[in-house]
């Protein structure tokens, strides 16, 4: 099947959604983000491979681990870097999306760090921007976040190494969040036997089981004897209304706490893409605590940001 | 005015189930003859339909001409030309131009200025509310004298049951029939794709069938209660295909259609974004496509429109919840629909029947069928032509639909209105 992000020789040319990329391409690049955490340790952080190179990073929505992270990836390879919020600038002009782009290649854009409110935005650009300009996409919509997802696996793989012998649950809002079905893809396609998603049915997608996982409303069941649990930001706008009644009762029910992540695996780990709702989602103790991996996710998130930008930009 | 007669062809006439050679004649705009010629007939123009299927003019319930207001997306030049190009001699456009078809004087202005280019003929579906807002009625009595053959609320919600009711209960008092396109606009909340598989996998905000079955179910009910006569439109779920056929069953003044997109798309078309597929109602799944055509053959579903929607660039060229809905479609509509009947082993006479027969009997016109003495309102098509779908080269000024690229089969020769040859390829 026709795949927009591989290029005629099956290489990575865009990095748009986990969905559809083979495993082999994902080892890579955890294996590349694997080198430059150990350079980093060595204390030589940058290196030359995208010297010469424009990166922009286009943030068509709010975001500031993100773009920061993907900033200091850039920089540590070498790259000129221009952050861009858009939101304030052009569109509020007038200007569409493509001419905004066509507008920054004609400056000499090597490469294009997306993050957009809409789905697939950053299809729409790959399949419009000049053969030999990359495009990043840094979270589009409810769609994906295959960054995000890239480094909770190689945060996975750093804890607990194989794939294939481990039950992962992801809790909260799936309905909403684009990290969780790059996840979903990122966890299946590496080969774990278990996925388990829990959320009350209004945070639920429609066929979310197609995804290949397991369905749980009652978080106490759906957390027994995994090993890692994910637990997902909750937007604010979405504690009060038809989705869910309170921040209170949703924490009550779906919030992560000690008694509860008791029931996982002893050597679990905690993890969680920030920025985190204490007393929402996950209580403060479980997030500060022994089994929390959620601060190593952001450091490890540098590492794996310049993999993939020095694997789609560094090889001619 | 010219005599015309059109031999060697294949006649297919649905409204008489009529299938075989014959020749036709036509003088001062009627036809004067079928099979045989009328004594002392003279033509002046000879079309040798040899190998070609001579059937009436096609008529659409729906097509978007984008006037007024939106002539940068479509003129009524462009869009009648497209239209006689696809064999449509007869087309009902909707209220949603800016403005909106809320007043006598304009209606009259569009109905004008297409008989002055006396391309295919247009018939305005008027608001129905002042600028679809959907809180006062239009004078719908007077708008019908003005040339509306219907009113609807195009894709604008009525968000409000008691105006629908009072809607319903008005034009029920004056016999005028109500287009509705069935959505419930809460549950619809803002979504661009079917709440299924597809747009889980894609993240896209979804638009789940009960939002059309909640709505049939409200105007069924106010039906029953007002007498009102509601054709729906553009139906897209198995849910309301069922609940067409029981309400139909019961005997309830109640027609319905289906776009010639969703005839053959469904959710997985979308791919990866492709703004081309972001329709209205969605694209659903291949369970719903299924019962659709399952509602064609049996009859539940009496038309099909081609829900023509020309859309510029700028409006489409945009990430797929940002795109502007619709297709561009007034060309496609007749190789789709054989391409329909080629797949399901329909006869050429069911399948015409739903451009014909079928939409005819909603306008509530006598037209669609070739006997003598009607408008001689005629298609010549070659059923075999095969043809490329190029953007640049259809004459709509919509140059976006799903189906670029692909293989067509059959190409109309020859269009006719009032007797006039008014398209030759």
């Amino acid at each position: 099947m026709y795949n927009p992000q591989l290029n005629k020789h099956g290489e990575l040319n865009h990095l748009l959604t986990i969905e559809g990329l083979p495993a082999a391409h994902i080892r890579q690049i955890l294996d590349r983000a694997q080198q430059y955490v150990t350079m980093a340790e060595q204390d030589s952080k940058k290196v030359p491979l995208l010297s010469g190179r424009s990166v922009f990073n286009l943030f068509f929505e709010n975001s500031t681990r993100t773009r920061t992270t993907f900033e200091i990836a850039a920089k540590r390879l070498s790259a000129d870097v221009i952050s861009l919020n858009i939101n304030a600038s052009s569109t509020a002009k007038g200007e569409t999306l493509l001419d905004t782009i066509h507008n920054l290649e004609a400056m000499g854009a090597d490469m294009f760090v997306v993050r957009h409110a809409e789905s697939g935005a950053p299809f729409l650009i790959a399949r419009h921007v000049k053969p030999g300009v990359h495009v990043v996409n840094a979270g589009d919509g409810r769609h994906a976040h295959p960054t995000q997802a890239l480094l909770d696996m190689f945060t996975i793989r750093h804890y607990k190494g194989d794939f294939t012998q481990l039950r992962v649950a992801i809790v909260g809002d799936i309905l909403h969040s684009r990290v969780a079905r790059s996840q979903i893809h990122a966890l299946t396609t590496l080969g774990v036997p278990e996925v388990r998603v829990i959320g009350p049915k209004t945070l639920l997608p429609t066929g979310v089981e197609k995804l290949g996982v397991r369905v749980f409303h009652d978080l106490r069941e759906g957390l027994r004897d995994v090993d890692v649990v994910i637990m997902l930001r909750l937007q604010n706008e979405r504690m009060n209304g038809a989705l869910l009644p309170s921040a209170q009762e949703f924490f009550k029910h779906y919030g992560l706490t000690q008694e509860k992540l008791a029931l996982a695996k002893p050597d679990a780990i905690v993890m969680h893409p920030g920025p985190m709702n204490r007393g929402v989602e996950i209580d403060s103790p479980v997030a500060d605590g022994a089994h929390s991996v959620i601060l190593p996710q952001v450091t490890f998130g540098i590492a794996v940001r310049m993999a993939v930008m020095g694997i789609l930009a560094g090889k001619q | 005015m010219k005599r015309i007669e059109i031999v060697n062809g294949r006649l297919i006439n649905p409204a008489n189930q009529f299938d075989d050679q014959a020749d036709l004649f036509i003088a001062d705009g009627r036809i004067i003859g079928i099979g045989k010629r009328p004594d002392g007939f003279v033509a002046d123009e000879q079309i040798n339909a040899s190998g070609h299927i001579v059937c009436p003019g096609l008529i659409d319930l729906s097509a978007r001409l984008r006037e007024p207001g939106s002539e940068h997306k479509g003129t009524l030049e462009s869009e009648l030309a497209a239209a006689v190009a696809g064999g449509i001699t007869r087309l009902a456009c909707p209220p949603d131009t800016d403005p909106t078809l809320d007043e006598p004087g304009l209606v009259r202005m569009l109905t004008h200025r297409a008989r002055s280019l006396a391309l295919a003929k247009v018939h305005p579906v008027g608001a129905l509310t002042r600028g679809l807002h959907g809180k006062q009625l239009t004078e719908m009595a007077e708008l019908r004298e003005s040339g509306c053959i219907a009113f609807s609320h195009a894709e604008a919600p009525i968000t409000d049951n008691l105006i629908l009711f009072r809607a319903m209960q008005y034009a029920a008092t004056f016999g005028l029939p109500l287009w509705l396109r069935p959505q419930d606009h809460s549950l619809a909340n803002n979504g661009v794709a079917h709440d299924g598989e597809v747009a889980t996998r894609l993240g896209l905000p979804s638009i789940p069938t009960l939002a059309e079955s909640v709505a049939i179910s409200t105007i069924v009910i106010l039906m029953k209660e007002t007498g009102a006569r509601v054709h729906l439109e553009r139906i897209s779920s198995r849910e309301g295909v069922e609940m067409i056929h029981a309400a139909k069953k019961y005997g309830l003044p109640l027609t319905c259609d289906v776009s010639i997109q969703h005839v053959h798309l469904s959710d997985i078309d979308i791919g990866y974004f492709d703004a081309n597929t972001r329709l209205s109602p969605p694209l659903r799944s291949t369970r719903d496509r299924d019962a659709l055509l399952y509602g064609l053959a049996d009859g539940t579903i009496d038309a099909i429109v081609s829900d023509h929607t020309p859309i510029d660039d700028d409006a489409k060229l945009l990430p797929f919840g940002e795109a502007e809905p619709g297709a561009t479609a007034l060309e496609l509509l007749l190789p789709l629909t054989l391409r329909w009947a080629d797949q399901k082993h329909l006869s050429l006479g069911d399948a015409l029947a739903k451009l014909t027969t079928g939409p005819a009997a909603i306008l509530g016109k006598d037209v669609g069928d070739i006997s003598v003495g009607n408008v001689a309102d005629i298609t010549v098509f070659d059923p075999a032509a095969t043809w490329l779908v190029k953007p640049e080269n259809l004459l709509s000024q919509g140059k976006h639909t799903p189906f670029a690229g692909m293989e067509m089969r059959g190409k109309v020769q020859c269009t006719i209105v009032d007797g006039r040859v008014i398209y030759r390829r």
